[in-house]
């Protein structure tokens, strides 16, 4: 029987090293999987992980990479504050849409003017108030009426969905669009657009604002007050409380947080990568962000590591797709078994794997 | 040293690609294929995927055929048209209407290769864009409809609210109002284009309301299965023929055939013929197939179905033609005036008679 | 207006049946103290296995049968990645929904085009000749009535047993029932079956008899909205199965509004359902979810 110790000191060599040997779990599996339904096990493995990054077409592909995982890290990087404190929002997919509609609205609104300096700034500004908006209604509600932020958050994500796919058709439209649905493409307005800063690298605002939420992440995790404040009610919500934390507060700044970024990565997605409001918007991220925080193990640096790979299978993935024919569905059921191999080796971590012969429950 | 040379090599591609080179030299011609659904949907992407198929089939060996299912349109649609260009396609098929910035944006790093956009209404210098008109099939639906109903109530399952639905809704209703002056409809939007238990429920609210005759714009065969158990319904294929529900209650259907058209584009690609067009085509150019009328239909009502198919197909008749009012009783077309393609392209209005808003 | 409120709820009901099913199933996962949100990757994969089983033996009975496992078989995943190897919940559910739809597309590539058996219906003698009630609740198939009983059975061993008890007990405070001497992981372990077990079940009702066909993403959502219903029942599951048929309800009503040609703006209907739940949440004072949901529990200290 299977039987775990707790260990006193996660393990350093484990906490790099299972990550590590969850990949090449399952690069194993992927290619069995890929050699039964008869495709070439090592040219897919090699088509998903290693040509993305290395291979004849890289300088077309090292900046989507960089751009499919700007998102994914700047709303897990938000979500890693709560989840170590033990507040669950899992509703980023709505504050993700609902910030993109807010920024796009005020793109809109102001269409055909040319004045970047002030519409870009403002739309950030509604990006961020829209997310963070849709966060406080969890969080307000389970401050003032213990509601579980969890099923709340979750609600608000099927809310914000409905609202997308009406305000493509209906008040988001664009009335040139000859009757079809979805609103003007932002991309083609000068004052709203948030194309790459550098041509050819993939970078734009979204990924600067990622890379820089990444930094203020690691400071405040390792020397701010708020950081020792989430980590202590993480740990022991009855010494958070001895030690004058304000659990409310702490409610309301994760929520917020959270919530910001997440609306933000919205607003840069719409704007520059996606372009419009479309039905179809909203494409999972704010799920796949938090096992995303998940697979970074909460740190920040894990967090930039797991996004950017998330980011690997799903280009390298599209890649097999074309190149090889492999159908969209054994790709997916490839990264079902990445995530899963990637969260189980967490166990190694914290805890001494011991085989025993007791019976164990 | 391995390292280097591919990155040399990359950067080589890289330049090929802003002047525009070939960026392998190949003999054989490569037509690629952007879906939105799986190959299997049953539906729209389906036919898509049997038509090129059958392209592949009409060319043999002479031609090297790549495709990518489920692509979401977004900037996952741009990538992966991307990837297509960068393997060496020299013709690609996008095949949703969301795909056309996406289209629109890689064409114009790739000059070299050919684009094809279905639905859509941006061109360039190589992107063409090609549609069906699939409303001439609804005309005989509508005709059929008017003809079968016992109790004057015709529901149809609208997908989203775009001109080519919008087109279908007024065609079918123009042509039952025409044989049965009594004939009401009842449309449900269901905002998808596949969706199995929406189509079911709607099938049977609809059958509920008194509908006995369904007409569908989407894509599943979950309405024909809804009128199977209600026993008295009749229905039609939509993309697919979906003959396995006839002769009840599928009484006809229309089928998208696009492997001609699919057939004659890679054909002008490899004779360096191809040039950017504007192709709405119909039942006359075989794009819009129209199933086999069932022996449910009485003899009178399929003769006359099939003389307005004939008619659309030899151009001799147009759905679209006056005299017809708009739904708020002004005036759309005079007498014998027959409507023009921008206007159908982009009608967003009903006719007179229909009940209901175009949700919006 | 010409809706027939007869017709319309035996529609109800019928539309209702598989996440009522999905539901109940979570309900007592819930209740053992375990978040699943790959309810829809279980569906999914019910659905499939469904119809797989229903075409190749031409049995609608095993049909389900093949269901109830496969969507067991998933969730026994999920119970040995959660209960054994530790892995936070919420992150594993949502991978589990990935990995089912994936997997379901993928084994369900040859049936795209083919038909099934059909379900037959069992209208109960005596029962559905009553006017009205009848027409509504005693004419369907097995597996509505099926889903209610499950709904009892559930309720009465939740109330009433001993198992019942312990359950609630381990899903309320694990430290507690583990101390007591509870066998918290194998509680767990065989609720996450029966959760499974409920929401292949629930999956198969989409893809035997609501539509029938298979289709990538036949489901398309039904899991998520299963997950509402437990919030919106408090836990409860008397109150599930007026959840289930709210939400159903709510659709099909939407669907008929249109048919009758109300200018109702019914896509903003459609989220009606969710905010309702988000007002159960906050008002009703018995809504509080089980103590230790979500948590991981490891037993050594």
């Amino acid at each position: 029987m299977l039987r775990l110790e707790r260990r006193r000191q996660p393990s350093n060599l484990w906490r790099w090293g299972a990550p590590m040997a969850a990949v090449v779990l399952t690069m194993v599996l992927g290619a069995l999987l890929f050699w039964m339904i008869g495709r070439d096990p090592f040219l897919a493995i090699k088509t998903i992980f290693w040509d993305p990054v290395f291979g004849e077409f890289a300088f077309y592909y090292r900046p989507e990479l960089i751009k499919k995982a700007a998102p994914l890290i700047m709303i897990a990087i938000g979500l890693s504050f709560g989840f170590r404190a033990g507040i669950w929002n899992i509703g980023a997919e709505g504050q993700y849409i609902i910030g993109a509609i807010c920024g796009a609205s005020v793109a809109l609104a102001f269409y055909p003017m040319a004045a970047r300096w002030m519409i870009f700034p403002l739309m950030i500004m509604a990006g961020i108030l829209g997310g963070v908006v849709w966060a406080m209604i969890p969080a307000l509600l389970r401050v003032y009426f213990k509601t579980n932020e969890i099923l709340v958050s979750l609600m608000l994500v099927y809310v914000a969905e409905v609202l997308v796919k009406a305000f493509a058709v209906g008040l988001l439209r664009n009335p040139e669009g000859r009757g079809f649905p979805g609103s003007r493409n932002l991309t083609q307005y000068p004052s709203a657009a948030n194309l790459e800063l550098f041509a050819g690298t993939g970078i734009h605002w979204g990924v600067i604002t990622a890379v820089l939420s990444v930094g203020l992440a690691y400071v405040v995790i390792t020397r701010h007050r708020f950081g020792f404040d989430v980590q202590l009610a993480g740990q022991s919500p009855r010494a958070a409380a001895f030690a004058g934390v304000n659990t409310n507060w702490l409610v309301i700044g994760c929520m917020g947080l959270s919530g910001g970024l997440s609306g933000l990565a919205g607003l840069f997605e719409v704007a520059g990568p996606s372009g419009q409001i479309l039905g179809s918007f909203p494409a999972f991220y704010g799920f796949t962000a938090i096992i995303v925080a998940f697979l970074g193990r909460l740190h920040p640096v894990g967090i930039l590591l797991a996004g950017l790979l998330m980011a690997l299978t799903y280009i390298g993935g599209d890649a097999a797709q074309s190149a090889m024919n492999l159908p969209s569905a054994a790709i997916k059921v490839f990264q079902g078994m990445l995530l899963f191999s990637l969260l189980s080796v967490d166990v190694l971590t914290n805890y001494r794997v011991r085989f025993t012969w007791a019976k164990g429950d | 040293m391995k390292r280097r040379t591919l990155l040399a090599s990359g950067a080589s591609a890289a330049l090929a690609a802003a002047i525009g080179a070939p960026l392998r030299a190949q003999a054989k011609t490569k037509v690629g294929f952007i879906y939105v659904g799986p190959i299997n949907d049953g539906g729209w992407t389906q036919h898509h995927h049997e038509s090129a198929k059958q392209m592949v089939e009409h060319f043999g060996g002479a031609i090297d055929f790549v495709y990518q299912e489920s692509v979401p349109e977004g900037p996952d649609a741009e990538r992966a048209i991307t990837q297509m260009c960068l393997g060496g396609a020299n013709l690609i098929f996008t095949t949703s209407f969301g795909y056309m910035d996406a289209t629109i944006n890689v064409a114009s790093k790739f000059p070299n290769v050919k684009f094809e956009h279905a639905t859509g209404y941006k061109m360039a210098d190589n992107v063409g864009v090609y549609s069906a008109r699939f409303y001439e099939g609804r005309a005989i639906q509508g005709t059929l409809a008017g003809r079968m109903t016992k109790t004057n109530k015709v529901g149809y399952i609208a997908s989203v609210p775009i001109p080519e639905v919008v087109r279908g809704i007024n065609a079918a209703f123009l042509h039952a109002r025409k044989v049965n002056p009594n004939v009401e409809f009842k449309i449900i939007w269901i905002f998808e284009w596949l969706n199995p238990a929406k189509e079911a429920d709607a099938a049977k609210a609809l059958i509920e309301q008194g509908c006995d005759v369904v007409l569908q714009h989407t894509d599943s065969t979950a309405p024909q299965a809804a009128a199977k158990e209600a026993g008295n319904v009749y229905t039609f294929g939509q993309a697919a023929d979906m003959a396995e529900y006839g002769p009840m209650p599928r009484i006809s259907s229309i089928i998208d055939n696009w492997a001609p058209y699919y057939i004659a584009r890679a054909q002008q690609v490899i004779d360096g013929s191809w040039t950017p067009a504007f192709t709405w085509d119909g039942i006359g150019a075989g794009m819009v197939g129209i199933g086999e009328i069932s022996d449910v239909v009485p003899a009178e009502f399929k003769a006359e179905a099939e003389a307005m198919r004939d008619a659309i197909a030899a151009g001799s008749y147009h759905p679209f033609t006056g005299p017809i009012k708009k739904q708020d009783g002004s005036d759309w077309l005079a007498a014998g005036e027959i409507a023009d393609d921008m206007t159908l392209g982009g009608l967003n209005f009903y006719v007179e008679g229909i009940e209901g808003d175009i949700p919006s | 207006m010409d809706i027939n409120p007869v017709l319309l709820l035996a529609a109800v009901i019928v539309a209702s049946t598989p996440i009522l099913l999905a539901a109940i199933g979570e309900l007592v996962v819930e209740r053992a103290g375990v978040l699943n949100l790959g309810v829809e990757g279980m569906m999914i994969t019910g659905a499939v296995c469904g119809y797989i089983a229903a075409h190749e033996t031409s049995s609608a009975t095993l049909g389900f049968a093949g269901a109830a496992l496969g969507g067991a078989g998933v969730a026994a995943l999920f119970a040995f990645l959660t209960l054994v190897l530790l892995t936070n919940q919420v992150a594993t559910g949502l991978a589990l929904t990935l990995f089912g739809l994936g997997l379901a597309a993928m084994v369900g590539q040859g049936y795209a085009t083919t038909t099934v058996v059909s379900v037959p219906k069992l209208p109960i003698p005596g029962l559905s000749d009553i006017p009205g009630l009848g027409r509504i609740f005693f004419t369907h198939d097995a597996i509505v009535y099926l889903s209610i009983v499950l709904v009892l059975a559930v309720w009465g061993f939740l109330r009433f047993s001993r198992n019942g008890l312990i359950l609630r007990a381990i899903g309320e405070n694990h430290e507690a029932a583990h101390a007591l001497g509870y066998h918290v992981r194998r509680v767990r372990f065989f609720a996450l079956l029966f959760g499974g077990a409920c929401a292949g079940l629930g999956g198969a009702y989409i893809s035997l008899v609501r539509v029938p066909q298979w289709v990538d993403n036949i489901t398309s959502g039904a899991g998520w909205i299963a997950l509402a219903i437990v919030a919106f029942a408090s836990w409860k599951p008397g109150r599930l199965v007026t959840g289930a048929y709210l939400f159903g309800g709510v659709t099909a009503l939407q669907l008929n509004i249109q048919a009758t040609g109300l200018a109702i703006p019914v896509e903003y209907l459609s989220m009606s359902p969710y905010i309702a739940t988000i007002l159960v949440l906050v008002l009703l004072s018995g809504g509080r979810a089980p103590g230790s949901l979500g948590k991981t529990f490891h037993a050594s200290r």
